[in-house]
């Protein structure tokens, strides 16, 4: 059961291999949550993860696979993760995603498709399916990363902005939904933050690494945020670029 | 049968769904917890009284909640014994209404009278005389308790292992349908009170450990969110019933007036922030400074002392969107050094508490999940919001727990589930009941499952 602060004591992570879910990971461990599992799709990157949860504290971290190509495997996969946590769930954190190429994705169909595919035709899928469990259990958070990308959509990555921005209203549009029910969405607005996706690009301002997003995230949790960006003073600084006039946005740098 | 909709407790802070039904008798009850109809399969089934317990103890997510109101008749009262039988679902406030005028008081009340009969035996609830009288459960001399194995009759002598593991037990026994209770003869419904001020926890802690033995009632109220110096600094409160010859003549020919209900109704949730750590030293501060220094004799109604809080309904709202803790915890006679320990953290911190309530327990009883243990009690109202405040709760349970001592389940909403039998090293003979009375495991609220109470069942 999730406590007063919003501390999780069972857990389920979709992309386990990902560099701000493992941050949330450590401190949501470090914070009494005992039963972790962790869904990704490479068994030796899986296992590194799930033992730095184990050394933190965590229980035993079950691991499984799944590819977000294939969104008909979406609700199987979230079947085994609970059915590995054991049935019940205090919060299923979604951070599948892929940055990609943009010169690529925008030009080649298939990899357009691919990128829609990942970053929000397989999570709005997973997400349903998480929901629905949730809402029987009559608690639980669902954690959904999404990205200010997906806030005002740009020239230069709009393949990934577009997906993200999907998204980013679907997550919204479901926790409207389910409201009233005792479970909730969270939706997560990171800007760049230094992981092994971003490796090698030019860092956009307000950089930030994995565990601030991650401490942005417990904070959310236990505040019972449906918003949540990191770092916070994004909000302010996309309140601005959002309504910024199209012929001054084009021109901004990056 | 039945709808379902967002249970929190007082504190507002975990709010979860469950289908809650009201039956209308005992026989309806009994349905629900021989596996109910339509109740998620496993997903468990609780009591609920006036959800007046802080924390999650009365929900049940994704079960069934027994919301017990219905069930509140009260019997005649025993003019020679003081002996009443009274449905598990009355609250103190009915019984109040139709006993004092005939001159029956309740055994023990908490700080406010409305609660059910069946969450003060779930909690084993205390008061101000806890120091004399002992806690509710001592009171009762038998109980019906709707279980998944049937309806059982139990007391301190009839299955006592039963009767002591429901004393506390937090609803994890079985739901209480009715109960039994000695009722406490007084000629007035008035108090006759003492005030004295002190400038720091010393000065209450020797007099109440001097002369709270004179007193049937005794509470101090200590300021824990003043600064460096000033914390600590308390008002002692300490009375009897008033006898007849105490009123002034005009009151005498009605001495026995029930308390109203409230009369306030706050209806919306205030903005969050509004309680901070300088609006509550403020409130703290005035409420201090306009405490007598010593007052004796006073008359004070049942509403001013013992339930100040309960002219105006819904005042949890107050504490805004994010709700409240209430931290309360014991320790034994020796450990006052726990409880100025605690009043400077919260002071050192900067995290605002309203008014903490201090109080000497007498010994506790068998109960294995009872909480009063004979020593010094604190409770604290802590807002939610202060970043600190996970963390500094946290510190607190590992003082107590070190101690030996435990804290309030009814108020508890985020212990550490590993420091539950730590605080309550009898935990197994409460889970041997359960196995005997619940062997498929129907009983189970939010608490019993964030606090890891449902073993094998939860695996399972
Ligand atoms: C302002 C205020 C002051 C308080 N002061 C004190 C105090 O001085 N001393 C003190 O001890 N407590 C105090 N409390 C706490 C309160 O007395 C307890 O939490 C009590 O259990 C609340 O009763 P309820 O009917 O609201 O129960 P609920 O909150 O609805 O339920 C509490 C527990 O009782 C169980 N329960 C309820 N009904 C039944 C039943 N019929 N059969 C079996 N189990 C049942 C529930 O499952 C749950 O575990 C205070 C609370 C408030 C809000
Ligand atoms: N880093 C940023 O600047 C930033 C900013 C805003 C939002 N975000 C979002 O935050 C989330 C986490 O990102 P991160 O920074 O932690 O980067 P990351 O470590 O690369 O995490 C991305 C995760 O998605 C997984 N994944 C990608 N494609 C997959 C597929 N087809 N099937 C299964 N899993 C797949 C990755 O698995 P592998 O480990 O096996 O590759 C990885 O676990 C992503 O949704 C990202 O879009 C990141």
């Amino acid at each position: 059961m999730n406590d007063a602060f919003g501390r999780p004591q069972s857990m389920v992570v979709l992309a386990g291999t990902s560099e701000i879910a493992r941050a949330v990971v450590r401190r949501t461990v470090a914070d009494r949550c005992r039963t972790v599992v962790l869904a990704g799709r490479n068994p030796t990157t899986l296992a590194e993860a799930a033992a730095e949860a184990v050394a933190a504290g965590a229980d035993d971290v079950p691991t499984l696979l799944f590819d977000a190509g294939d969104p008909t495997g979406a609700r199987d996969a979230v079947d085994r993760c609970f059915a590995a946590a054991g049935g019940e769930v205090d919060v299923v954190l979604v951070a599948v995603g892929e940055l990609g190429d943009q010169s690529v994705d925008e030009t080649d169909p298939e990899r357009t498709a691919a990128m829609l595919t990942v970053n929000f035709t397989w999570p709005a899928a997973a997400m349903v399916a998480a929901a629905a469990r949730l809402r029987t259990q009559g608690h639980g958070r669902l954690v959904v990363l999404s990205s200010v990308a997906g806030v005002r959509v740009r020239r230069a990555n709009f393949v990934y902005g577009s997906s993200k921005a999907g998204l980013d209203a679907f997550s919204v549009g479901l926790g409207e939904a389910l409201r009233g029910s005792g479970a909730g969405v969270m939706v997560v607005r990171p800007g760049f933050v230094r992981t092994k996706m971003t490796l090698g690009r030019p860092e956009a301002p307000f950089a930030t690494t994995a565990d601030v997003v991650a401490e942005a995230i417990t904070d959310g949790l236990a505040s019972g945020a449906e918003v949540v960006w990191a770092p916070g003073a994004l909000r302010w600084v996309f309140a601005v670029l959002k309504n910024l006039p199209a012929t001054i946005w084009r021109r901004l740098p990056g | 049968m039945g709808d379902g909709w967002l249970l929190a407790g007082w504190g507002r802070t975990s709010p979860s769904w469950a289908r809650v039904v009201t039956p209308a008798d005992p026989a309806e009850l009994s349905v629900e917890l021989s596996g109910g109809e339509g109740g998620e399969k496993g997903a468990g089934t609780i009591a609920r009284g006036l959800g007046r317990s802080y924390g999650d103890a009365a929900q049940c997510a994704g079960g069934t909640v027994i919301d017990v109101g219905r069930l509140s008749d009260i019997g005649p009262i025993d003019p020679e014994s003081g002996l009443v039988t009274v449905g598990g679902g009355t609250s103190i406030q009915h019984l109040l209404e139709r006993s004092l005028p005939e001159g029956w008081f309740v055994p023990v009340t908490p700080g406010t009278r409305l609660v059910s009969i069946g969450g003060a035996i779930a909690a084993d609830v205390h008061g101000k005389n806890h120091h004399r009288d002992g806690s509710f459960c001592g009171h009762v001399t038998s109980l019906t308790l709707n279980t998944p194995s049937g309806v059982l009759s139990t007391g301190p002598e009839l299955d006592p292992e039963l009767f002591w593991a429901t004393a506390g037990g937090m609803g994890l026994t079985g739901v209480v349908t009715d109960a039994t209770v000695r009722m406490k003869p007084v000629e007035t419904n008035r108090v006759v009170v003492d005030t004295e001020r002190f400038t720091d926890l010393d000065g209450v802690m020797a007099a109440m450990e001097e002369s709270d033995s004179g007193y049937q009632y005794s509470v101090a109220w200590v300021d824990a969110a003043a600064g460096r110096g000033r914390a600590g600094r308390s008002v002692l409160t300490r009375g009897d019933h008033a006898a007849v010859s105490d009123l002034p003549k005009a009151h005498r020919d009605r001495p026995l007036e029930a308390p109203h209900p409230a009369r306030v109704r706050v209806r919306r949730t205030a903005p969050s922030g509004l309680l901070n750590a300088f609006t509550v030293s403020a409130f703290n501060a005035a409420w201090y400074s306009r405490a007598p220094r010593r007052r004796s004799g006073e008359l004070q109604t049942i509403t001013a002392f013992f339930h100040p809080l309960d002219g105006i309904d819904g005042w949890n709202l107050l504490y805004g969107r994010r709700g409240f803790l209430q931290y309360q915890f014991a320790v034994g006679p020796d450990r006052a050094d726990v409880v100025h320990q605690a009043v400077r953290l919260l002071s050192d911190s900067g995290t605002p508490s309203f008014l903490a309530v201090l109080k000497r327990f007498g010994s506790g009883n068998p109960g294995p999940l009872s909480f009063p243990i004979e020593g010094w009690t604190l409770a604290l109202d802590l807002p939610l919001g202060p970043p600190q405040l996970a963390r500094i709760t946290d510190q607190l349970d590992e003082m107590v727990a070190q101690a030996g001592g435990r804290v309030y389940l009814a108020k508890d909403a985020r212990l550490r589930p590993e420091l539950l039998e730590v605080m309550y090293p009898r935990l197994s003979e409460l889970q041997e009941v359960r196995r005997r009375i619940d062997p498929s495991g129907i009983l189970c609220s939010d608490l019993s499952r964030r606090l890891g109470m449902d073993g094998a069942r939860m695996a399972g």
